[in-house]
């Protein structure tokens, strides 16, 4: 069921964004901008606290959904296998890659507490098209987690294309689970996997994070 | 940690496969084309993980579940702060070895004020000062000294690892206080509270990466590896910025993956490593602090600049 909800979600959210126009704005004010919006929303709204998973589907698909290339992520992932996909396993493959990352992160979401952002200043070059943010999240117990993105400049706005957690680049890390999966059973195989995945998540709601 | 002759025998173990080291194929031939340049004991390593992940399930996860949920968090922080205060010793040690002198210094500084105005490390006044934490082993020194990390290694029960830092293990015991803490029942209490306590930590995020990943073995082993290349690059740049390095290109990434083997993991890892350097050259801006979860010292968004 709440696939559905999912799809639908996506669907409207990426049509409703297709106008938004955005002022050019330097990469690391614009990550700061949403990363401080969803840190916003996650603290003060009770329900994001307790879990319920449609809030905070909502919150990603408002927030985050149009700003991430789905596409360029889930190509790199896949490396020289993308090239080898129809256009249409590769169009199932970024949906379901993406669907996954959601729940990921719809998670991750859900265990905010009191943490706080602190960015690091930009070395890139205000012409560049291609940068790196860099964050950390400073929380109550333990040492400071490294959060970095790497964004692409489209048109007048940036994208999200890769994440960086406690030192792992996301595709980076996802490219030998891809590559395992695809020499097993072939993109399809991939495909089915990430399928079954999301369904699981799906039903399975979000953990929140306990008491910490 | 744990007591060094928990580790003798699983050392020995480690240096034992050296020496039958894979000429691949041997076993399952379907998994020959397969091969991971990094991870040649895959097979070994894939059996410790299950074998850690038992331990895990059946033990050490539902204490630290229980651990978490029922101690008040003031409690918590105090034995999280207690051997963070321990450990800021030995991280001290090989700042100063890897020549991360200001690192070194406010370690020592750290463990000063702690031991001291922090009631014997039960409370964390130095980071409230402003002297930020670090976490430095000597695995990480050998590394920086130029020690190549050697194939992936999974521990018992301490889980990821390299050849190098598995060999620095027992210097890493040497150097840690609690070792020599007399009365051996207080000892062994007192390790299993650490052990319990960072695995309540972490309780969050391994309860993500179950979801997340296809293959948790492979994807807790590239996220390590990457992890653990990145924090000795960003080591060596003493000053410098190091987690800079360049974007990825997609046709750079193409011929990265058509280099031999289907899993690309191999090629990145170890050559991480060098490419650091490279990109300190390439660097322009001024000297930062490095960068790695555990390094950065700096002032939050307002202001922007680093405070070192």
């Amino acid at each position: 069921m709440f696939r559905k909800l999912l799809a639908a979600i996506v669907t409207v959210g990426v049509l409703g964004f297709a106008g938004a126009a955005q002022a050019q704005e330097a990469a690391d004010a614009f990550v700061k901008r949403i990363s401080q919006e969803v840190l916003e929303t996650a603290k003060s709204d009770k329900d994001i606290q307790s879990g319920n998973q449609q809030k905070i589907l909502e919150v990603v698909q408002a927030k985050i959904l149009p700003n991430v290339d789905f596409q360029r992520m889930t190509s790199l992932a896949a490396g020289r296998y993308w090239r080898e996909a129809t256009p249409d396993q590769q169009k199932r493959l970024t949906e379901e890659f993406r669907d996954l990352l959601v729940y990921t992160y719809a998670g991750a979401i859900a265990q905010i507490r009191d943490q706080q952002l602190e960015f690091r200043p930009m070395r890139n070059d205000p012409a560049d098209t291609e940068v790196e943010v860099r964050s950390q999240v400073v929380q109550q117990r333990g040492e400071p987690i490294q959060l970095n993105y790497r964004l692409s400049k489209a048109g007048n706005s940036w994208k999200i294309y890769d994440l960086n957690v406690l030192g792992a680049w996301l595709v980076e890390t996802y490219k030998g689970n891809f590559a395992s999966e695809i020499s097993k059973g072939g993109i399809d195989g991939l495909i089915k996997t990430l399928a079954e995945r999301n369904k699981r998540l799906a039903a399975g709601g979000i953990k929140t994070g306990a008491k910490s | 940690m744990k007591s060094p002759s928990l580790l003798a025998p699983a050392l020995g173990l480690v240096i034992v496969l050296s020496g039958c080291a894979t000429t691949g194929g041997a076993g399952s031939g379907d998994n020959a084309a397969a091969r991971n340049p990094v991870d040649p004991y895959e097979r070994f390593n894939r059996t410790m993980f299950n074998f850690n992940d038992k331990v895990d399930q059946y033990a050490l996860k539902p204490v630290a579940t229980v651990y978490k949920r029922v101690l008040p968090s003031f409690v918590q922080t105090g034995v999280y702060n207690f051997f963070g205060n321990l450990g800021d010793v030995w991280t001290a040690v090989n700042n100063l070895l890897q020549g991360r002198v200001a690192d070194g210094v406010t370690d020592v500084m750290r463990f000063a004020v702690n031991t001291t105005l922090g009631l014997g490390g039960l409370l964390d006044i130095g980071s409230e000062a402003g002297l930020q934490k670090h976490r430095q082993d000597f695995g990480a020194t050998l590394g920086v000294w130029g020690v190549q990390s050697g194939p992936y290694v999974v521990l018992p029960l301490l889980g990821s690892s390299t050849m190098r830092d598995s060999v620095a293990l027992p210097v890493d015991f040497a150097g840690d206080p609690w070792t020599y803490v007399n009365p051996d029942p207080t000892r062994y209490i007192g390790t299993a509270l650490r052990v319990v306590d960072m695995r309540a930590g972490v309780l969050d995020a391994s309860n993500l990466v179950e979801d997340a990943a296809l293959d948790r073995y492979e994807f807790i082993r590239d996220a390590y590896l990457q992890r653990r290349a990145g924090k000795i690059s960003s080591n060596r740049e003493r000053g410098a910025d190091a987690a800079y390095r360049a974007l990825p290109d997609d046709d750079d990434l193409d011929t990265k993956s058509d280099n031999s083997s289907s899993l690309n993991g191999g090629a990145t890892a170890p050559s991480t490593e060098p490419t650091g350097n490279k990109d300190a050259q390439q660097d322009k801006a001024p000297a930062a602090p490095a960068a790695s979860g555990n390094q950065p010292a700096f002032i939050p968004a307002p202001s922007g600049e680093p405070a070192k």
